[in-house]
C-alpha cells in the first residue's frame, strides 16, 4: 500500500501528463485539424508497431543512436581535459580560447555542408558533428567549475600539506564534477538536434533520414513516427543520464 | 624566541579603481610557543588579513613574518587553518574521510590515518556522524569537522578565523569549551581571531586590541591570569572584560565613524 502510494507520487502526474498530451493530439487531429496530414496517435503508433516488427525503424534508431554516443563520448573524453587544464592554467586559457570563443558560435549545424565535404556521407561526417556539439560545451562548464571552486577549499588542502599536483587530482578534479555532468547532459540534448540535421541532409539512415524520405514520398504517417521516436528516445537518454549522476554519482551532486 | 613573531608588517591592498588601501601597518606581533592569542578588534580592522599572511595565503607589502626564525614562504603544514565558513571543507568526501585528508596526501597508511581520524572525531563529539557528508550536518558540526581535520594532522600551529561566529549561542559556549578543554590537553599553540570579548576573555591566555582601519596595528596586548574553568560570573573575568572592552570601545567608534 504504501509502495503504491510512493510510485503513485513518484510516477503518477507523469504518466498522467503523458497521457494528456497523446488524448490532447487525438482530439486536436479527429476534431480540430482533421487531415491526412496531421494522423492521430493511434495511426501513428499502429505505423510505429509496424516499423518495429519489420525491422525499419530499429535500423534508423540505431543508426542515430551509434552515432550520438561515438560523437558524444568522444566529445566528452576531448572536451573534459581541455576544459580542465583551460580553467587551471591561464596561458594554456590565453592560448586556446580563440579557438573555442569563435568556434563555438558556429552552430553545428552550419558546419554540415564542410562536413560532407571532409569525410563524405558516411559514418565519419556525422561523428564529427556530434563531437563539434559536444566539445565546446563540455569545455566551457568543465572550465567555468574549474574556476567556480571556493578558493578556500584549495587553501585548506595546501596548509593540510597537499601538493600542486595532489590538490588538481583530489580537489580541483572532484569539485569539477558536478559542472562536468551538466555540460555533458546539455550536450547531450544538442546531439539531438544535430544528429537529425545532419542525416536529414546527408545519410543512407537514421531517424533524420526517415523524415526526409518521409518529407519525399508523402508518407506522412512515418514522419510522425520518427518523430515520436526522437522524442521519446530523448526523454529516455537524458533520465537515464539523470538516473546515473543520480545513483553513481550522488555525492557529487551541486548542493555542495 | 618566540613560535611566530611580526615585524613591522605593513599590508596595502591594490585597489582596482579609486586608492589603494593600506589595511595594516608598522604591525608587531609575538607569539610564544604553547600560547592560546586571542587577536581581537573592530570589524574590518584587518583580522582576517593578519591570519592569511601568517597562513601564507597572502604576502606581507612590506616588513617580515617569521615561524621559528624563518620567514613564512606560502602555506604549509605547520599551520593548520579553521576557516570562518564551511565552504573549505570537501562535500564530495564523507566527515571521516575530510579529517583523514591531511594524513592521506602524506600517505599515512589506511589503517593507522582511520584510527587518528577516529579519535579526532571523538574528540570533537562526531562519534556516530563519520559516514556522512557535510551537506547532511549541522553548521557547527561542520565546524566541528573543520577543527578535527587540522587536529588529525597535527599542526605546529592552529590559526582561527571566527571558527564560531555563525553558530548559535549555546552551540558556541559548548565549542568554546571544547575547544579549551583541547588546548588544555594539547597545548598547540594558537592564533584565534574573533570580535566577540566574552570570547576572548573565555579562551585566550594573552588577546591583542587590534586599532581601526586604515594603518591598524596591535593597540595593546592584556595577560588574562585566569585559569582552568573560566565562568562568566567570575569577579576577575569581568575585570577582564571590562579593561578589554575600555581599550576597544573606542576603536570601535573610530571604525563605525569611518565607515560613514
Ligand atoms: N582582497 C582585498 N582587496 C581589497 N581590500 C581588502 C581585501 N581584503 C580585505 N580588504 C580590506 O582590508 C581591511 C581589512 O580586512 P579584513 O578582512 O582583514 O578585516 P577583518 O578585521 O577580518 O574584518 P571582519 O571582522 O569583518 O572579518 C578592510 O577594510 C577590507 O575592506
Ligand atoms: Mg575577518
Amino acid at each position: 500500500m504504501r509502495l503504491a502510494r510512493r510510485l503513485w507520487r513518484t510516477y503518477g502526474a507523469y504518466a498522467l501528463g503523458f497521457a494528456s498530451l497523446f488524448a490532447f493530439w487525438q482530439l486536436a487531429s479527429l476534431y480540430l485539424v482533421s487531415s491526412v496530414l496531421f494522423p492521430p496517435p493511434t495511426v501513428v503508433f499502429a505505423k510505429g508497431l509496424l516499423l518495429a516488427r519489420n525491422g525499419v525503424l530499429l535500423e534508423h534508431l540505431a543508426a542515430s543512436l551509434k552515432r550520438i554516443l561515438a560523437g558524444f563520448v568522444a566529445g566528452s573524453l576531448l572536451g573534459v581535459p581541455i576544459g580542465l587544464a583551460m580553467g587551471s592554467f591561464r596561458p594554456v586559457r590565453k592560448l586556446l580560447e580563440p579557438y573555442t570563443e569563435f568556434l563555438r558560435f558556429i552552430p553545428s549545424v552550419a558546419m554540415i555542408t564542410v562536413a560532407v565535404i571532409w569525410f563524405g556521407i558516411g559514418e565519419a561526417s556525422k561523428v564529427f558533428l556530434i563531437v563539434y556539439t559536444t566539445i565546446f560545451i563540455v569545455i566551457l562548464n568543465t572550465a567555468a567549475g574549474v574556476s567556480a571552486i571556493a578558493p578556500n577549499k584549495i587553501r585548506a588542502a595546501e596548509s593540510l600539506g597537499a601538493t600542486r599536483g595532489q590538490i588538481f587530482v583530489h580537489v580541483a578534479l572532484p569539485a569539477t564534477v558536478p559542472y562536468i555532468l551538466t555540460g555533458m547532459r546539455l550536450a547531450m540534448a544538442n546531439s539531438f538536434t544535430t544528429i537529425v540535421a545532419a542525416e536529414l541532409i546527408a545519410a543512407n539512415d537514421g531517424l533524420g533520414k526517415m523524415l526526409w524520405d518521409g518529407r519525399l514520398f508523402m508518407l506522412v504517417d512515418e514522419i510522425f513516427v520518427s518523430l515520436v521516436t526522437l522524442g521519446l528516445l530523448g526523454f529516455a537518454t537524458d533520465r537515464l543520464f539523470r538516473w546515473s549522476i543520480y545513483t553513481f554519482a550522488g555525492k557529487y551532486s551541486p548542493a555542495t | 624566541m618566540p613560535l611566530v613573531s611580526f615585524r613591522d608588517v605593513q599590508k596595502t591592498y591594490r585597489s582596482l579603481q579609486g586608492a589603494d588601501y593600506p589595511a595594516l601597518e608598522h604591525f608587531s606581533l609575538d607569539i610564544e610557543v604553547g600560547e592560546f592569542f586571542c587577536l581581537l578588534g573592530p570589524s574590518g580592522c584587518g583580522k582576517t588579513t593578519v591570519l592569511k599572511m601568517l597562513a601564507g595565503f597572502e604576502h606581507p607589502t612590506a616588513g617580515q613574518i617569521l615561524m621559528e626564525g624563518r620567514p613564512v614562504a606560502g602555506a604549509s603544514r605547520d599551520r593548520g587553518v579553521v576557516f570562518q565558513g564551511d565552504d573549505s571543507l570537501y562535500g564530495w568526501l564523507t566527515a571521516v574521510e575530510n579529517v583523514e585528508f591531511g594524513l592521506r596526501m602524506r600517505r599515512v597508511p589506511k589503517a593507522e590515518r582511520s584510527e587518528r581520524a577516529m579519535r579526532y572525531l571523538e574528540l570533537v563529539g562526531l562519534r556516530g556522524q563519520e559516514q556522512k557528508y557535510p551537506a547532511e550536518l549541522s553548521g557547527g558540526m561542520k565546524q566541528r569537522i573543520q577543527i578535527a581535520r587540522v587536529l588529525a594532522n597535527e599542526p605546529k600551529m592552529l590559526l582561527m578565523d571566527e571558527p564560531f561566529a555563525a553558530l548559535d549561542a549555546q552551540t558556541r559556549t559548548l565549542m568554546q569549551a571544547e575547544l579549551a578543554s583541547i588546548w588544555q590537553a594539547a597545548r598547540t599553540t594558537v592564533l584565534f581571531i574573533t570580535h566577540d570579548i566574552d570570547e576572548a576573555v573565555t579562551l585566550g591566555r594573552r588577546i591583542g586590541v587590534m586599532r581601526a582601519g586604515p594603518c591598524s596595528q596591535v593597540k595593546g596586548v592584556v595577560d588574562v591570569s585566569l585559569d582552568g574553568a573560566r565562568s562568566r560570573t567570575d569577579d576577575t573575568f569581568l575585570r577582564y572584560y571590562k579593561l578589554v572592552y575600555e581599550m576597544i570601545r573606542d576603536e570601535v567608534a573610530k571604525s563605525l565613524s569611518r565607515a560613514d
